[in-house]
């Protein structure tokens, strides 16, 4: 008799309520304490960044006091750079540019990505071949070497690096989506739309790339963090925007004299540290977050 | 037999995507604003409009463009990159100078990397929550997140100016004159801190990777019997195990081969080490199209070789792997 009340117990479902997904997820997001402390640190990034030139607003630009002045000398908390100006202010007002041009980049370097690993993942075919051969090109160009020719050639302005960076960073979202695409679309619930009569527009947008989301939304988190290494690897080479400050275009103005003013570039350098850090804290979140079956990692 | 067929059909495959690579090169030679007439203008100050035009025809730019673009195929196929205005040199002479430099850097941080990576990753799968796991996933972390120059200048001024353990910039030391194995020593000594500045990104990922795949190993059938069969826990895990546990190593170190060569770019930078990255930024600056486009491709065909010996190195450690496609992982 025992035996069968456990037996009736372990019919009983565990929860009344099934939950929503997406409320899930939440859920499993906000218990990890690693990914909550990321969206912390990178919230305050932020909000430095967009709010931070009203409250600071020395001029990034302005020659404030003798070069290279050492953090905290007359009231410079972080000191000068080779030209007299401000550190700090520059830190401040150089985060505007840094985060634009990182999630510019990333998106459209998302948008690439779901366009080609959709298509060739949909249609199959003489289309999935020619995009992977395509795909499998930008794979073997040398990323960085490539966007300093483009950026050299045609021109250091923020929208140039932002379209040198998405160009060539998109091919992992293309892979990815690519297999999503060719998993999902096997499965029954596509074949059941496919033969109630769903267009393929229909069946790419509203059936099959919604369901694939989750790896690649956190593939696009990740490429945040990378945009904004790369061009902060850009800048320092001397390939940024002169008229834009940024995070790495204070490192590359400084490059000539890391030996003796190392600090110059140290803050900039952890600022990016810090941001790309709480990125990819949240980015790891997000994949065990939406990825049950790889928690127990 | 079916080795060999494979590797033939990778090399076409290595071959055209080099092709395409020339044809991109092609195109923003010229879609670039001005062209070698202009610039040897500007060397002289200014030409009047008929000198350019017989310079244009001198370098055939008169020619319709199909006829200029299989011209340049057939100059790169007998190795010849144009002529460098800036450096007074053959560009192919300029960059088989640096080349060494660029490839013992990169190749000497990628067979470190992968080392230092599985090991840790071995060692850290051991044991899931010691305290070498929390390491290798810190470690992943900072390696990911810290830009490799910002590294490499923190390097040097902890290991060559605070502690002047090491030399701080290019390759040797030139106010000695050294042969032979002397030489070897001195330059392994400038390797080590831009080696070691590469191999930082690297070393995280891997561990990471190696950590991921021998904790899945380590839970299979066969490593159990392996051990129901009382091998030693050396054996276990470096003979059975790291085996199945490299494959998404070596496909990853093969994928992560053109941000190696991104990333020496950046590495020869900081440390003024005399490779071909040294060699791109200052042509960029100097504004020398051919040398700038010259090393796009030369460094292209470095990840396409790299690319066809992981592919190869794969199949030898995989043998069931003998037919399948491999880059699709």
């Amino acid at each position: 008799m025992t035996d069968y009340s456990i037996q009736e117990r372990s019919l009983q479902p565990t929860s009344a309520r099934v939950e929503h997904p997406l409320i899930e997820t939440a859920r499993m997001f906000a218990g990890n304490r690693a990914a909550l402390s990321g969206l912390a640190m990178l919230f305050i990034i932020v909000v430095v960044s967009l709010a931070g030139p009203w409250f600071y607003p020395t001029d990034p630009f302005e020659m404030v006091w003798s070069p290279f002045s050492p953090p905290g000398a007359k009231g410079f908390l972080l000191g000068t750079d080779y030209l007299g100006r401000d550190l700090l202010a520059q830190i401040i007002h150089g985060g505007r540019a840094t985060l634009a041009v990182g999630c510019a980049a990333a998106l459209l370097s998302v948008f690439i990505g779901i366009t080609f690993g959709a298509l060739s993942g949909f249609y199959r075919g003489w289309i999935e071949e020619t995009l992977m051969r395509i795909t499998e090109f930008f794979q073997v160009l040398p990323t960085l070497l490539f966007s300093m020719v483009l950026v050299a050639l045609f021109g250091a302005s923020l929208g140039m690096i932002t379209f040198a960076i998405g160009i060539v960073s998109w091919t992992g979202v293309a892979r990815i989506t690519r297999a999503e695409f060719l998993k999902i679309r096997e499965l029954e619930y596509v074949t059941a739309a496919r033969s109630s009569g769903a267009s393929n527009t229909n069946l790419i947008f509203r059936v099959i790339l919604p369901n694939s989301l989750p790896p690649i939304i956190v593939q696009a988190a990740l490429l945040i963090g990378f945009a904004i290494l790369f061009e902060a690897g850009l800048s320092f080479l001397g390939l940024s925007d002169a008229n834009v400050m940024s995070w790495g275009a204070i490192m590359g103005n400084n490059r000539p004299y890391i030996l003796l003013h190392g600090f110059t570039i140290m803050y900039p350098g952890l600022a990016i540290f810090l941001t790309v850090l709480s990125i990819s804290l949240i980015g790891d979140g997000l994949n065990d977050a939406l990825n049950p079956k790889l928690r127990n990692r | 037999m079916q080795f060999l067929a494979i590797t033939l059909k990778r090399c076409g495959l290595g071959l055209g995507l080099l092709l395409a690579v020339l044809v991109l090169n092609f195109l923003l030679m010229h879609l670039a604003p001005g062209d070698v007439a202009d610039t040897i203008a500007q060397d002289a100050g200014g030409l009047d409009a008929e000198v350019m035009a017989q310079i244009r025809k001198d370098y055939g730019l008169d020619l319709p463009l199909w006829e200029q673009m299989l011209k340049y195929f057939y100059n790169v196929a007998q190795l010849d990159l144009g002529y460098s205005f800036y450096y007074n040199q053959p560009v192919t002479t300029l960059i088989l100078e640096k080349l060494p430099a660029t490839l013992l850097l990169i190749i000497s941080a990628q067979v470190v990397s992968i080392l230092v990576g599985v090991v840790l990753g071995v060692i850290a799968a051991r044991k899931p929550n010691g305290i070498a796991s929390h390491f290798v996933t810190i470690l992943s972390l900072v390696g990911y997140a810290a830009p490799v120059f910002w590294t490499g200048i923190m390097l040097i001024i902890l290991f060559a100016s605070m502690i002047p353990l090491f030399p701080i910039g290019n390759m040797v030391d030139v106010s000695v004159e050294r042969t032979g194995f002397a030489y070897m020593i001195d330059v392994l000594h400038h390797l080590v801190l831009p080696m070691l500045t590469l191999a930082s990104i690297f070393i995280a990922l891997y561990s990471r990777l190696a950590r991921a795949s021998m904790l899945d190993v380590l839970g299979s059938d066969y490593v159990r019997t392996a051990q129901a069969k009382g091998l030693s826990e050396f054996q276990v895990v470096f003979k059975h195990a790291l085996r199945n546990a490299l494959l998404p190593v070596v496909t990853t170190a093969g994928l992560v081969f053109s941000g190696i060569v991104s990333g020496a770019v950046l590495v020869e930078t900081v440390f003024s080490w005399p490779g071909l990255g040294t060699l791109a930024v200052q042509a960029i600056v100097a504004r020398d199209t051919p040398t700038i486009l010259g090393i796009l491709f030369f460094s292209s065909l470095v990840v396409v070789v790299a690319n066809l010996l992981t592919d190869m190195v794969y199949r030898i450690i995989d043998p069931r792997i003998k037919t399948a496609e491999t880059s699709e992982i």
